[in-house]
């Protein structure tokens, strides 16, 4: 039964469907399901980072299985991009850019390796075992301990060695 | 032949052969005249030997047309990254092409893991986060919307790398500068699917997400969201190819390649940009001092001599026309100025209509090679204010280690011989 109260909701629903009608209006409410699932997004504060925690040393055999055949056995680079090193050459005549030297967030570490890695078969790597690797590849270049425990209320915490030397004159960084 | 043919005397503009502008122009009607006369005069009774073609029906008719197999070495040239089979890139062979239009084919490609197959029956796009209403749209859905058609230009913000080593390359102009085309996009303008969906007045960030294997992900301005930036899904007219996102892309004219993500699958708004790898690790501008400049999106104002270029070899000695492709992120093109004695002296060109903005622009200019050596330049300007900068001033500027957004002045020598080759002035 409707109520005075019920009515004008259902006034103000309409109008507001009025309002919207100049375009097509064909998008669909997506599930609460989909909309975890899809949402992978971590932020440079931290934020959507996943449940779940790692150390260097179990990341260790981790990343000589998954990691060592296209990064190098200590992450010096192999096939692909070294990942370990390079610190204060960033400025110097040869730059070597590695998520040590160069990256100005661990955040971005944790995602990339999480949406993009191993290359050959990404998206198989359980959130713990990202959490792993994010603490053996930051281990590896001396910027956490082995016994370190990153999970989501650390992580963005991490000082990276490089992160105060980017800026922008356009836009407000984190 | 009763008449024989007669041009008006070439007048030299600038120094080293450069003609004005319009002398082709000029010099048409009089041989639209003359020619008219030639037909006239050169009929003969002799019997004609008639090429296979013309003695038999040709090739029946066809759903997709392709083109010559005369033209299949007109390729992309590919350079993959070590180690992998999808990533990498491949650029347009700008020499080998007339006009603005780069043909789908052609289109350069940069991937990050490879070309997705996306059935579009299954794809679907969300938009959520600082929103009032989170949607999600089909295909079919998204293809009941109204749409604009746009030409605009893509530009990897890494196209003309080799030119910022320290020595200079021999190579074609499209493995120089090849990370650039050009289509007539048509979609969807992302302000209006953000006007359904509603903004949270937070909102300042908002990121682009692929459906490739490294779900390549980049953070847009909202203002830049809100004015030219297009949810594509035509590319010359049919669908997008899948190497160029099928079956939508995100684009944003005049902004770095990187950022108009392919294969859209989600759409977030953030009060913050997401720092994702491609704008953290890669794609920030490293200066000489060691800091990087982060979100240095819009691409610059450049141009480049398509013809005569890089590794290309003159014919006899004679008249030849300079042509060439100008480009701005910030606007429009108004002005493309030509030098053939490396620098020393300039003189304008034709640009070819259309002019638009955030597009390629065409310009010419008729040029007298007589043998002597030369070093031929070009150097553009926008609507905005902008000069294309001499190589010497953006290494001033920029150096070369900024890896990113390279906007200098080609330089092509030609020598005696009529070789051309990359060089550095």
């Amino acid at each position: 039964m409707y109520t005075y109260k019920n009515i004008f909701v259902i006034t103000l629903l309409l109008i507001g469907q009025l309002a919207l009608s100049q375009t097509p209006n064909l998008g669909e409410t997506p599930s609460q399901e989909m909309l975890s699932s899809w949402d992978t997004t971590i932020d440079p504060l931290g934020r959507g980072l996943p449940d779940g925690s790692g150390t260097a040393e179990e990341g260790q055999p981790v990343f000589l299985m998954k990691c060592a055949a296209c990064h190098g056995l200590e992450g010096e680079g192999l096939i692909n991009d070294r990942l370990v090193g390079g610190h204060g050459t960033i400025g110097s005549d040869r730059a070597v850019k590695t998520v040590g030297s160069y990256w100005p967030y661990a955040t971005t570490l944790y995602d990339y390796i999480r949406r993009a890695m191993p290359y050959i078969n990404p998206h198989s790597l359980s959130d713990q075992e990202v959490y792993q690797l994010t603490a053996y590849i930051l281990y590896m270049n001396e910027i956490i301990e082995a016994d370190e425990r990153l999970d989501k209320n650390n992580l963005a915490n991490i000082e990276m060695p490089n992160r105060l030397n980017f800026f922008s004159y356009e836009y407000e960084l984190p | 032949m009763d008449k024989k043919l007669t041009l008006s005397k070439p007048e030299h503009v600038a120094s080293n052969g450069l003609l004005d502008r319009r002398y082709f122009l000029k010099s048409s009607a009089a041989y639209l005249t003359a020619g008219s006369s030639m037909l006239m005069g050169s009929i003969s009774h002799a019997q004609r030997s008639y090429p296979d073609y013309m003695t038999l029906p040709g090739a029946p008719l066809s759903g997709y047309g392709h083109r010559s197999v005369n033209e299949d070495h007109v390729q992309r040239y590919i350079s993959l990254t070590r180690g992998t089979t999808g990533a990498g890139n491949s650029r347009t062979p700008l020499e080998k092409l007339h006009g603005i239009i780069t043909p789908n084919g052609l289109h350069f490609e940069r991937h990050h893991s490879g070309i997705p197959d996306i059935n579009p029956d299954n794809h679907q796009l969300l938009i959520h986060g600082l929103v009032e209403r989170p949607l999600v749209f089909s295909m079919e859905n998204l293809m009941k919307y109204p749409m604009v058609s746009r030409f605009q230009y893509i530009e990897c913000s890494g196209n003309s790398r080799p030119n910022l080593a320290s020595e200079a390359s021999d190579l074609t102009c499209g493995e120089i500068h090849g990370m650039i085309s050009c289509c007539e996009w048509t979609g969807i303008p992302l302000s209006t699917l953000l006007a359904e969906t509603g903004i949270n007045p937070n909102a300042k960030w908002v990121l682009a997400e692929g459906a490739d294997a490294a779900e390549m992900g980049r953070s847009i301005p909202i203002e830049k969201a809100l004015d030219d930036t297009l949810i594509a899904i035509f590319q010359n007219g049919e669908a997008i190819r899948p190497e160029n996102g099928y079956p939508l892309r995100i684009l944003l004219p005049g902004y770095e390649g990187n950022i108009s993500v392919k294969w859209l699958q989600r759409i977030k708004l953030s009060d913050v940009p997401l720092m994702t790898r491609d704008e953290t690790s890669k794609y920030t501008d490293l200066q000489k001092n060691g800091t990087s400049e982060m979100f240095t999106l819009e691409m610059g104002v450049k141009s480049v001599i398509v013809s005569p270029s890089g590794k290309q070899q003159l014919g006899p000695h004679g008249i030849y026309e300079i042509r060439g492709l100008a480009w701005s992120g910030a606007g429009t093109i108004t002005r493309v100025e030509v030098s053939a004695d490396g620098g020393a002296s300039w003189t304008d060109t034709l640009l070819t209509e259309p002019v638009m903005r955030k597009s390629l622009t065409q310009f010419r200019i008729p040029w007298e090679w007589n043998g002597q050596p030369a070093i031929l330049m070009s150097r553009s300007y926008d609507d905005q204010g902008n000069r294309q900068p001499t190589r010497s001033e953006f290494i001033q500027n920029s150096g070369l280690q900024v890896n990113y957004h390279n906007n200098m002045i080609q330089s092509w020598q030609v020598n005696s011989e009529g070789q051309v080759q990359n060089v550095y002035v």
